[in-house]
């Protein structure tokens, strides 16, 4: 699928590109002083939980990461959704690199909720996790995203089967989890009651802080690797121009 | 009425094509009452009823998938897809027409699988069959869609599963759930909900997976 316009000049795609108002040194640069900021919070100012000791501050961090995940996945549809729409040419790429932030982050949640069940409940896969399981069949459907999207070649068609396939996403994201706290009732009858924290102070300052330097860290990852697909992309074509 | 008539003639083609064909219909056949055989094995004695209805759910989501993984090959082999998208009629037709013969083919293998599934194992109460049926809606608006997505790529039938089998998980839940539970009313819900928002979903966005 050759974008190359007749004249033999440069391909119209070299000019596709958005400017953004955040230059990206900057960006990484703030997003570094805002995970620092969130670490030294979430390790020395925030108070021990009464319940579960030092290791409920992994508390920070997983649902952060959990939330900017969703960021991701809801980000990557909504470009998908402008791709569809608007045949805006910019969108495709950009759908599969916030899906593809969205799976990092993911993995993640999986990761430090492992952690934090084995450390409160000695297990480290609990299926009564709602949130753990959800991120499981959401990991396992977008690990599909990526061989759909890798088993087709670049071009319009592929764009479509992504772009529709990341709607899909947004779709079964609720419908999953409405499933999943229905299948409680016949899976585990025994629902573990964390005591609800009073959400206020430090708590809630740490929490803020953690949760906004992971959407920052999210967002400047995103725009790093757009840039990376970018130079790819345009690389690929100057190849292409001077063959 | 012109896309009520579009649809019907396409179902009835995959139909007529099977009768005469006959290779989709009888191969599921064969391999749901197969699978059964494996878990009567797979299920050491002693193990309760509710294990039993749950591999059923597996049973009819793998049989399912055998028929939805070939839906559209032949369209594909033949080039019919191309004449298809290039007819003067709604591309979501082709999904419609297609999800209906599918539903036909699912609900004929069903027939023969829920009385088998009842002598081999135990009695399945009414709010389980209603369950499948609504579960079959499910599997074929989102099976239906998602083998149209499958065979436009290279890997194929590889892909097919891994792209049905984490959409057809809230279906797996509602239907085991509307299967074991004393009060089923809540599940059938669900499995209603899923197919009407799944059906709007794929109704709405087919024309992107044929058209270019």
């Amino acid at each position: 699928m050759s974008r190359r316009s007749a004249s033999g000049d440069l391909p119209q795609s070299l000019e596709v590109g958005r400017t953004y108002r955040i230059p990206l040194p900057a960006l990484a640069a703030f997003s570094a002083v805002l995970v620092t900021v969130a670490a030294v919070l979430v390790f020395f100012v925030a108070p021990n939980d009464a319940d579960q000791g030092f290791s409920q501050r992994i508390f920070y961090f997983h649902v952060s990461i959990a939330l900017t995940a969703y960021a991701c996945f809801a980000a990557g549809a909504w470009k998908a959704l402008v791709h569809l729409w608007k045949r805006d040419p910019r969108a495709d790429l950009e759908s599969y690199v916030a899906v593809h932030q969205g799976v990092i982050f993911g993995s993640l949640v999986l990761m430090t909720g492992s952690i934090w069940a084995k450390i409160s409940w000695g297990h480290w896969w609990l299926w009564s996790e709602n949130q753990l399981v959800l991120f499981l069949v959401l990991f396992l459907f977008y690990a599909a995203y990526f061989m759909l999207r890798y088993s087709v070649d670049p071009g319009p068609q592929r764009a479509n089967l992504s772009a529709v396939y990341a709607l899909f996403g947004v779709v079964l994201i609720p419908v999953s989890f409405l499933a999943i706290r229905l299948a409680q009732h016949f899976i585990h009858p025994i629902v573990f009651t964390r005591h609800g924290p009073s959400f206020g102070g430090w708590i809630l300052v740490t929490y803020c802080v953690a949760q906004v330097a992971m959407l920052v860290l999210a967002y400047t990852l995103y725009r790093v690797e757009l840039a990376g697909k970018r130079l790819d992309a345009r690389l690929r074509e100057l190849k292409e121009v001077l063959a | 009425m012109t896309y009520a008539r579009d649809v019907g003639a396409l179902a009835r083609k995959d139909l007529l094509l099977q009768l005469r064909a006959g290779d989709t219909l009888p191969a599921m056949l064969i391999f749901v009452v197969a699978t059964f055989v494996v878990f009567h094995f797979a299920l050491p004695s002693g193990s309760s009823d509710l294990a039993a209805t749950g591999l059923l759910w597996v049973a009819l989501v793998f049989t399912a998938l055998l028929g939805l993984g070939r839906a559209f090959v032949p369209e594909r082999e033949q080039g019919v897809l191309d004449g298809l998208v290039l007819a003067p009629c709604d591309r979501s037709a082709i999904w419609l027409g297609k999800a209906i013969a599918m539903l036909v083919f699912l609900v004929a293998a069903e027939v023969v699988a829920l009385p088998v599934f009842a002598l081999f194992f135990h009695q399945l109460p009414w709010a389980a069959v209603v369950g499948v049926v609504l579960a079959d809606l499910g599997i074929c608006t989102v099976g239906t869609f998602v083998g149209a997505m499958a065979v436009a790529t290279r890997a194929r039938d590889l892909l097919m599963p891994l792209l049905f089998l984490p959409l057809a998980i809230p279906l797996v839940i509602g239907g085991v759930g509307a299967s074991v539970v004393s009060g089923p009313g809540r599940y059938l819900e669900f499995l209603a909900l899923y197919d009407a928002l799944f059906a709007l979903l794929c109704w709405a966005s087919f024309e992107y997976v044929v058209a270019e």
